[in-house]
């Protein structure tokens, strides 16, 4: 129930949304603006940090030192935006063994993107490339967004994650200009990434069930379907630059509207690999629940530890 | 080439072996560290390591006069041929042993590079250099990661013992010369890892002795890494991580 006081901070609270004013952690905020907020948040947490995995599939088997430097520095760099993500969250009062409690039990999400299998080196390209390149366009966006922590966050990953398209990008360009071989695996693993990664984006507006709100409280700064077009826009002369065939017969420039038309997204592969039935979904889960485990003697051990210490201290200062 | 010259590339190469299996390593536990704040540190450690190997290598390979390159001496060279010491390339196990073996690396690297900094050969003492900040700065995290399981629980307790219990067998062979690196050990250039043996000894002790564990002295010493004979472990890191060199030969990447 709204109390009178609540009634006036909500006013407030408006007002500063329309002002452009960062909300910061201890400021008034309504209830469903903080869900919102934690639900996106962690999200995107728990999208770096699941996201090391299908990257982290060739860390052992990349093919020269500095590629693996450079990969293992990329999916380090994941780990550390999973890390300030969370931390971000956990500055509007939720606790991140929560947080990963809700992403092991399912109840929340992270991009369905990493539901997609690595098969080949060149996915290591195309990933960087495509995924990380869709990923910048939405939180260049979200470094507008209206809770301060949250866009500071975006501002310092931006930089990292343009780096990481960059590497993504001369991956291809190195096996676009390679053996028939090395071409065909890179054509191969922009096909399958194309789609899963125009899917990132997220439904069309008039079915993104969370959009009106998260527009409104300016969390969310430009539509999903505004967004996935100027990834397209971007990406399909990179397309032709590398000289590979574009994914999607349907890319056609449009005069007219001065945007690249495009095929129509399965949706139904969108909805499936949302709702859990994707192809590494159970993997990808398992494998973050097994390290988890694993590790669960270590982080009890650190506690008793730490109980030792404060009951030695304890003891001494008595 | 003179056998100075020949030394000194087998010297290199065998501190880039060490680097570049090490570091393999450590990288097999991003996504799988028991907190994320340890897949992004463990990270860290092994790109550590990848940069020396690559300084390491492409050394060896200048003075060898650029007949192959950096990844031709990891990726396209077999068991026998890597000569790195065993202790580098035992799997990660759990994360007790991880931190063990680096406890035990960490000590013994903070010494001997600091010794080989003052090598007579420029580049090796500027690589030395570097790397033993980095060693300074493992060793910062990997005494407090045993101090805590040591004194943790039964079951981390235990956990770390097993890891000496194994880890000791391996410790010999790092203080173990060979004579032709003993050769280079008198021209300046290179450091006699036999003099560190008991510097190494008691300061593990003494450490390990704050937090009651015993340090097993193990009759059983393997060695041979220098000489190309491993355990059977390197067999399946080289196939996996030469994989894409050994099935695709000659490309660029």
């Amino acid at each position: 129930m709204q109390t009178v006081n609540d009634a006036e901070e909500q006013l407030k609270f408006d007002q500063r949304i329309i002002d452009e004013q960062k909300i910061e952690p201890t400021d008034w905020m309504p209830d469903d603006y903080r869900k919102n907020l934690i639900r996106q948040m962690s999200q995107h947490a728990h999208s770096e940090v699941i996201g090391m995995q299908p990257e982290g599939n060739w860390i052992t088997r990349a093919p020269t030192l500095r590629r693996k430097a450079v990969l293992l520095s990329k999916v380090q760099d994941e780990g550390g935006h999973g890390l300030y993500l969370y931390s971000a969250t956990e500055s509007l009062g939720i606790t991140r063994s929560k947080l990963i409690e809700l992403l092991q039990t399912g109840v929340a999400k992270y991009a369905s993107i990493f539901n997609y299998p690595t098969l080949t080196w060149a996915d290591m390209g195309a990933i960087g490339w495509l995924v990380d390149g869709a990923a910048i366009v939405n939180q260049i966006s979200l470094q507008r967004t209206s809770y301060g922590p949250y866009a500071r966050a975006m501002i310092r990953i931006c930089k990292e994650e343009s780096f990481h398209q960059r590497q993504g990008y001369e991956i291809m360009t190195v096996l676009a200009k390679g053996s028939v071989e090395q071409k065909e695996m890179a054509q191969d693993a922009m096909n399958r990434n194309w789609w899963p990664s125009l899917m990132m984006f997220g439904p069309h507006d008039s079915d993104s069930a969370h959009s009106g709100k998260s527009m409104k409280w300016k969390i969310k700064r430009q539509s999903n379907d505004y967004l996935r077009q100027k990834f397209i826009d971007q990406t399909v002369p990179q397309i032709e630059a590398l000289g590979l065939e574009m994914p999607d017969p349907e890319l056609k420039w449009n005069e007219d509207r001065g945007h690249y038309d495009s095929g129509e997204i399965n949706w139904e592969e969108f909805y499936q690999v949302i709702n859990g039935s994707g192809p590494c979904n159970y993997q990808r889960l398992k494998h973050h629940k097994k390290a988890h485990k694993d590790g669960e003697w270590v982080r009890t051990a650190v506690r008793a530890y730490q109980e030792k210490q404060t009951a030695k201290n304890q003891t001494n200062v008595a | 080439m003179n056998d100075k010259q020949q030394n000194t590339i087998r010297f290199l190469i065998g501190l880039g072996d060490d680097s570049v299996v090490l570091s393999h390593r450590l990288s097999e536990w991003c996504s799988n560290a028991p907190y994320l704040e340890e897949d992004i540190a463990l990270s860290n450690i092994a790109l550590d390591y990848i940069g020396r190997a690559r300084m390491f290598y492409q050394y060896a390979v200048e003075l060898e006069g650029n007949k192959r390159t950096e990844d031709d001496i990891a990726y396209l060279r077999n068991e026998r041929q890597y000569t790195n010491l065993l202790i580098h390339e035992l799997p990660i196990n759990d994360f007790a042993f991880t931190m063990v073996r680096q406890y035990f690396l960490d000590v013994f690297y903070c010494e001997y590079l600091k010794l080989l900094c003052d090598s007579s050969d420029e580049q090796i003492s500027a690589i030395a250099n570097k790397a033993v900040k980095e060693s300074r700065y493992h060793l910062k995290r990997s005494q407090p990661w045993i101090t805590q399981l040591a004194e943790g629980t039964s079951e981390s307790k235990e956990r770390i013992q097993l890891a000496l219990d194994e880890l000791e067998n391996f410790v010999g062979e790092m203080f173990l010369m060979e004579d032709w690196e003993l050769m280079l050990v008198d021209s300046g250039i290179a450091v006699d890892r036999k003099n560190l043996e008991a510097n190494w000894n008691s300061e593990v002790q003494a450490f390990l002795n704050k937090s009651e564990m015993c340090f097993p002295d193990s009759q059983l010493q393997i060695r041979g890494g220098r000489n190309g004979i491993h355990t059977e472990h390197l067999g399946h890191m080289l196939s996996e991580m030469q994989y894409i060199q050994r099935s695709m030969p000659g490309l660029e990447w």
